[in-house]
């Protein structure tokens, strides 16, 4: 009874759609390199990166855009550094992505600890307000849901349908696509796989780091160690799970985080008071692999993913 | 530009890179400390002195490498056979649990048949613990890469769980923190007044019982023969998925180990940080050495060292500790391209 009330509350989906959307950004980012064929592990690190970046840069006194945009270019720095190794050179996209992984979280924390060397707490900013959208946001429960959010919010759902756009509706978004199914027809179009392969890594680890971002200047309004927490991870499966579609992944994404956001609600119950809190905490996790289960088999994985292209090479 | 193979490569082209790649880390750390306000000229000698300039600091790495000798096999025979187990944090967690679970008193056995004991429950409970994700994998085409991460979280939330529930140590003074092992179960040191534990012969032989399996063996063969071309191998007649559900038995049980080796040689009772990453630190270990069963005995060396001098170095100029997480990280991606530069030249075209 109690699940149901929570169900049917504003309240609870404003929270699902909060939680969803760094989710939906990073997954983004994601999506549009494995399109091209680059698997990019190094999404849970971009993530830390594009969180100290952007709040960083608004505490340096910044504008928040700007601090979104700061976010954005450190992000894209490292999807630079993963598209060099992996597409011309050919690494090994598994430990290549752990490598910048390990580099952008590393260098985070030391950048952190350099600019702030005797802080207990880290420092707040003035983070992004919601803004009730006129009109839309006075429908009942979907108005709270969906249009009293931050315009960080409405700028990821807007990116959703600008990469839906680019990658069914434009030359740049075929060329992307086909470099991730069948690198050698693009080749031989006169097209370079690898400055297509490049410039989707480049451009998803912006996205990347755009996920952390909010969380640092629209979720929270600051930075913690440990604050992305796996999330990077949960982003690779949201792509798998929504079979390489935006509108699909957009979807895994909100579920994901409505369940998120009900695993906190039922702790508070009478009846999740009984159970340990760790039961919750691992429910998401589990509900990502049982989702990967489901759709696996059916997925339709781009044909090049992870295969490295080397012209004149057959 | 392209990449073309290089037939007989000299005898400079297989060094140079590699060697030009340890140096580049070395002088960025350099910088990197001269950010946080060190002297970049002693930064190499602080970091060396750390990790082998005294008795002590020598153990200390020795004692470091030991876990990410266990971890780096692990990795090291699943990469060979392309499995992407990133998992071995878990399956650590899951041998270290085995440990405090039979060796806090629930086998009240002698010394020669206790430790073996926890030692095969540990190598059973981490390859049970990756044998879930290889059937996926076998079975419904999950993602390994995925699964094994996500894991990692499950398996130490559950650890968690059972810390502050019924592992819990009641003397423990709330600390979610097991009981202490009996005296029994723990592993002696191998020369006495040496904080050196035989955990680390454990590895050694580890090490060298994989390469045997990878180079001697029906089962090695396979393993690579799966690496290189599943396709290939499969048409040939070898069981693809049984040699990858063998290779994640493998691969769970040597994590395993490492979480084994950790309570039983060293801490002595099992906490939420007995492991600082060992398990993903392993993935740099297995790559710096190549995948090679006997290079990771080097590597995990030369990570430890990295480890326990950089932290030396950090406390004694002043600069903050995540350096040695970065010394690690441009490693790695340093030496994969050089490795690569050593059989592959760039042309222009």
């Amino acid at each position: 009874m109690e699940i149901l009330d929570i169900l049917i509350s504003a309240s609870f989906w404003a929270a699902a759609i909060r939680i969803a959307t760094p989710l939906i950004l990073a997954t983004m980012g994601e999506l549009i390199c494995e399109r091209a064929g680059v698997l990019n592990l190094g999404i849970e690190g971009i993530m830390v990166a594009g969180a100290f970046a952007g709040w960083m840069a608004v505490y340096s006194g910044t504008g928040l855009w700007v601090g979104v945009a700061v976010a954005m270019v450190v992000g894209m720095g490292f999807g630079l550094l993963h598209s060099v190794l992996t597409v011309p050179f050919g690494l090994s996209q598994h430990v290549v992505g752990l490598g910048v992984t390990l580099l952008a979280t590393s260098s985070t924390y030391y950048a952190y600890r350099l600019a702030l060397p005797q802080v207990n707490s880290p420092p707040k900013i003035d983070a992004f307000q919601p803004y009730e959208i006129p009109l839309l946001s006075d429908i009942p429960l979907l108005g709270q849901a969906l249009f009293s959010q931050t315009p960080f919010t409405y700028l990821a759902f807007a990116l959703v349908a600008a990469t839906s756009v680019m990658l069914y509706r434009t030359p740049v978004g075929l060329a992307v696509r086909a470099a991730g199914e069948s690198p050698a027809a693009v080749a031989a179009q006169g097209l370079s796989v690898t400055a297509i392969r490049m410039g989707a890594v480049i451009v998803g680890s912006g996205f990347m780091a755009m996920g952390g971002a909010f969380l640092t200047m629209s979720a929270f309004d600051s930075f913690f160690f440990e604050m992305v927490n796996g999330r990077g991870w949960i982003c690779i499966a949201l792509v798998v799970f929504g079979s390489w579609m935006p509108g699909k992944a957009l979807l895994g994404a909100v579920l994901f985080a409505a369940f998120d956001a009900l695993q906190i609600r039922v702790q508070q119950t009478g009846f999740g008071a009984d159970i340990p809190y760790q039961i919750f905490l691992m429910a998401p996790y589990i509900l990502s692999i049982v989702a990967l289960v489901l759709v696996s088999r059916r997925a339709q994985v781009p044909a090049a993913l992870m295969v490295p292209f080397n012209k004149g090479e057959r | 530009m392209r990449l073309e193979p290089i037939a007989d490569p000299s005898l400079a082209r297989s060094i140079a890179p590699p060697a030009i790649a340890i140096i580049a880390t070395v002088v960025i750390a350099s910088l990197l400390a001269m950010l946080a306000g060190a002297n970049p000229f002693s930064v190499l000698g602080l970091i060396l002195k750390g990790a082998f300039g005294s008795q002590f600091a020598l153990l200390e790495t020795l004692n470091r490498a030991t876990p990410l000798i266990f971890t780096g096999l692990a990795i090291a025979v699943a990469f060979k056979a392309k499995f992407w187990n990133i998992g071995a944090e878990a399956q650590l967690y899951a041998g270290a649990l085995i440990t405090v679970v039979l060796g806090t008193g629930a086998l009240p056995w002698p010394s020669f048949a206790l430790i073996p004991a926890l030692a095969i429950g540990a190598v059973l409970a981490g390859a049970v613990v990756l044998l879930v994700p290889a059937i996926l994998k076998t079975r419904f085409g999950v993602d390994e890469v995925v699964t094994t991460l996500l894991f990692n979280f499950i398996f130490l939330l559950f650890i968690s769980m059972l810390l502050e529930g019924p592992l819990k140590d009641p003397m423990g003074m709330g600390w979610p923190k097991s009981a202490r092992l009996i005296s029994e179960a723990r592993l002696p040191r191998i020369f006495d007044g040496l904080r050196l534990h035989w955990g680390f012969a454990l590895a050694l032989l580890c090490a060298c019982a994989v390469w045997v399996i990878q180079t001697r063996s029906t089962l090695g063969y396979e393993m690579r023969a799966v690496g290189l071309n599943r396709d290939a191998a499969a048409f040939a007649g070898i069981p693809v998925n049984a040699v990858l559900v063998k290779t994640a038995l493998l691969s769970g049980g040597l994590a395993a180990l490492a979480g084994f080796s950790e309570v039983a040689g060293l801490k002595g009772s099992l906490t939420l940080d007995l492991s600082p990453g060992f398990g993903y630190t392993g993935i740099i270990v297995a790559m710096l050495a190549l995948l090679n069963p006997l290079g990771v005995i080097v590597s995990a060396l030369f990570v430890a060292g990295i480890f326990v001098g950089a932290d030396s170095m950090s406390r004694a100029a002043g600069v903050p500790t995540y350096l040695a997480d970065m010394m690690l990280a441009t490693a790695l991606l340093l030496m994969v391209l050089a490795i690569m530069l050593t059989r592959f030249r760039v042309v222009r075209d």
